[in-house]
């Protein structure tokens, strides 16, 4: 291939950033999905569908703003961001209530209930907004592109969803680590029986960590349509890479997975510039699950008592 | 005799249960249905093997594989090479740039039959390439997770990774596979024209023996000693491991043996369906598969069969007059079946049928009835509080 150096360059730091475009949006929904699986080994089938109703969210107060308040276009993403959010927290909420507190003895069959979880969502997906995709109309400040040299040309919104990915992360980071709530998630993570002896409220404790694994996904679905449109079925495209994130990371560790969304989503952006998008993606899977048929633990582990 | 009856029948209940739906499958369904019903039977009954596959896996070894579509795809592709390379022989494809190579290879600019492609020229070779490539495939993946004991959700991960990579590989691959259009326009077996109304219907009944077969080899495995043993394992692994048996092998080996079964499912489904694509082969047919076993009864080898053919009756009714209602249903059923009646329609038979076949025969409908209601509240009132 007859590329000379400074294009190397350009191409390594595009194709890069456009990596990190998806790693963000991997990172977000497998945060909340690793919260989740780590703290009570459930497989949500349905966190992609999760993801789409904060996508959607977003859609919506994008045509809300637009007809009512047309003011407010420049402003309205910030809150559906934080509207995203709540309501998928909220959906999670009851899911954990009405379907996954029944079946957390039986890992997977949670597996299959939560798969039918999913076909509904999509199917009310489709109802509501049409089999079409969809996208909302982005506020001025996510559009345009910053160049750094002639050649480099990096999109804004790839920098905004980076710096939320960013700020996500860090609150999980302090909320679990740092705070009450956090200390006690983990110590049921770590011995459930012993917990609740000590006075934690461990079905509580379920429950909102679920809730909080769906609305981060929900603010992962915002994060997605300024970078690309929503259908019924967007959520479900990436939930397979969104499980390998999870599982090659190392469940229940933080590190671990944002180095494994890191090292995925870069190792794909940057094959597909050389080679075909569908053998990117076969090149890369091929890889993690060799790995981890080696490493079955994944990248980080942290011991914990069943 | 005896031995017959318990080990392959399971005993005279069984016996019963499987003249039943031999009675089913073989008169009543052929004579009631026109040729395109059948022939659309025959296609359900193709997925049941990878339903009776699951029965011994999933129900019976407690491994939930969420890639037996990759099975019966890899039997379906390796019939369909075979009958593609009999379509296109020099003389029918001598209109193309290069005569006497499939034509979506020619299509895609291939001047020369690749490697793999060559051995498929032979039909005994295909045969047990339709045998063994998927239960190879299968032990390369068995060995290397079930020997680091990687088990339960992980493996289902992995398998459904799995899937979709096989999915993706063929899709983009056009030149080799047929692309996402899959191996189309399929017409004879070894000279026999296999989409004549006769072939049909011979193929329906060559696909419900072999269906039976599996259904036998399936109770022959579950009756023998290592049946014992595959249910000893779902429940309590370590302490047939610490009895001094290697879990990973007996693992292994009832992996390899529904890969096995599942690709025949695929190979009959090439021959009596005419195409293979990438469609029968990904994550949702997968775990569609799997809802049909779930539906029918993980734990049953005959109840698997009805589940199957119940689904996609109901499938194909639903989307052709309510496609919007289907996936509610789906989605429905999937949850449903799961909190409910986690062993499918087996379990309820098993429960209320044989009460009410026995007030039936004593004319005592009355209270049957009112005790299979009174169960039936209580079970959804007490997942209602619980």
């Amino acid at each position: 291939m007859g590329y000379s150096a400074d294009e190397m360059m350009a191409i390594f730091a595009m194709q890069g950033f456009a990596g990190i475009s998806l790693f963000s949006v991997l990172l977000l929904m497998a945060l909340g999905l690793a919260i989740i699986f780590g703290q009570m080994g459930v497989i949500n089938m349905a966190h992609g569908e999760f993801m789409a109703v904060g996508a959607y969210t977003t859609y919506m107060l994008s045509v809300l703003s637009e007809e009512f308040f047309p003011g407010f276009i420049q402003y309205y993403f910030v809150f559906a961001i934080i509207a995203s959010f709540i309501i998928a927290g909220i959906l999670g909420f009851l899911a954990e209530f009405a379907l996954i507190r029944h079946l957390y003895k039986r890992p997977l069959d949670t597996l299959l209930a939560t798969w039918g979880l999913s076909l509904i969502m999509q199917q009310v997906f489709r109802s509501v907004f049409g089999a079409r995709e969809v996208s909302p109309t982005l506020p001025d400040w996510l559009l345009g592109s910053y160049q750094p040299t002639d050649m480099i040309d990096i999109p804004l919104n790839g920098l905004f969803v980076l710096a939320l990915t960013f700020f996500v992360t860090l609150g999980v980071f302090l909320l679990m680590f740092k705070s009450r709530w956090g200390l006690r998630v983990r110590a049921t993570t770590q011995n459930r029986v012993m917990s609740s002896a000590v006075g934690i409220n461990t079905k509580m404790v379920d429950r909102l960590t679920f809730a909080l694994g769906c609305g981060i996904a929900g603010i992962a679905g915002a994060a997605f349509t300024t970078i690309a449109s929503t259908g019924p079925t967007t959520g479900s495209l990436y939930i397979v890479d969104t499980f390998m994130v999870v599982v090659f990371g190392g469940a229940a560790s933080l590190f671990g997975t944002i180095a494994s969304a890191f090292s995925i989503a870069q190792a794909q952006s940057i094959l597909e510039f050389f080679i075909s998008g569908s053998m990117a993606k076969v090149i890369t899977l091929l890889t993690i699950v060799i790995i981890l048929m080696m490493r079955p633990e994944g990248l980080f582990s942290i011991k914990v008592r069943k | 005799m005896n031995f017959v009856m318990e080990r392959f029948l399971g005993g005279k209940n069984g016996a019963i249960g499987i003249a039943i739906l031999a009675a089913l499958i073989f008169l009543v369904l052929p004579l009631v249905l026109d040729l395109f019903r059948l022939n659309l039977v025959g296609k359900y009954l193709t997925y049941a093997f990878v339903a009776v596959s699951l029965v011994l896996l999933w129900g019976y070894g407690g491994v939930l594989s969420l890639g037996q579509g990759v099975f019966f795809g890899l039997g379906g592709y390796c019939m369909a090479m075979f009958l593609k390379l009999e379509a296109s022989d020099p003389e029918s494809t001598k209109i193309q740039s290069t005569p006497g190579i499939p034509d979506f290879m020619d299509w895609n600019q291939l001047t020369a039959l690749p490697w793999f492609w060559e051995p498929f020229h032979s039909f005994s070779f295909t045969v047990l390439a339709v045998l063994l490539v998927p239960m190879i495939f299968a032990i390369i993946i068995g060995y290397s997770m079930f020997k680091r004991r990687v088990g339960g959700v992980y493996f289902a991960i992995i398998t459904q990774a799995i899937a979709l990579i096989l999915t993706v590989l063929i899709v983009g691959q056009q030149g080799y596979t047929g692309g996402i259009n899959g191996i189309t326009d399929l017409r004879t077996l070894n000279g026999w024209d296999i989409r004549e109304d006769s072939a049909k219907y011979i193929l329906y009944f060559v696909n419900a023996v072999l269906l039976f077969g599996v259904i036998f080899l399936g109770r022959y495995i579950l009756t023998s000693k290592f049946g014992r043993l595959l249910l000893a394992m779902r429940d309590k692994e370590d302490r047939v491991r610490f009895s001094g048996y290697d879990v990973s092998n007996f693992k292994i080996f009832i992996f390899a043996v529904s890969a096995m079964i599942s690709a025949i499912g695929g190979a009959m489904f090439t021959l009596q369906v005419g195409f293979m694509s990438p469609s029968f082969v990904g994550i949702v047919p997968s775990i569609e598969m799997v809802i049909f076993a779930a539906v029918g009864g993980r734990m049953s080898l005959i109840g698997v069969v009805y589940g199957t053919l119940l689904v996609n009756f109901g499938k194909t009714i639903f989307s052709e007059t309510f496609p919007e209602l289907w996936l509610f249903l789906m989605g429905g059923l999937f949850i449903a079946v799961v909190l409910y009646f986690p062993n499918g329609l087996a379990g309820i038979w098993e429960k209320h049928g044989k009460k009410l076949v026995n007030c039936i025969k004593r004319m005592q409908c009355y209270s049957a009835t009112k005790s299979l209601i009174a169960s039936m509240r209580t079970k959804f009132g007490a997942a209602k509080q619980s």
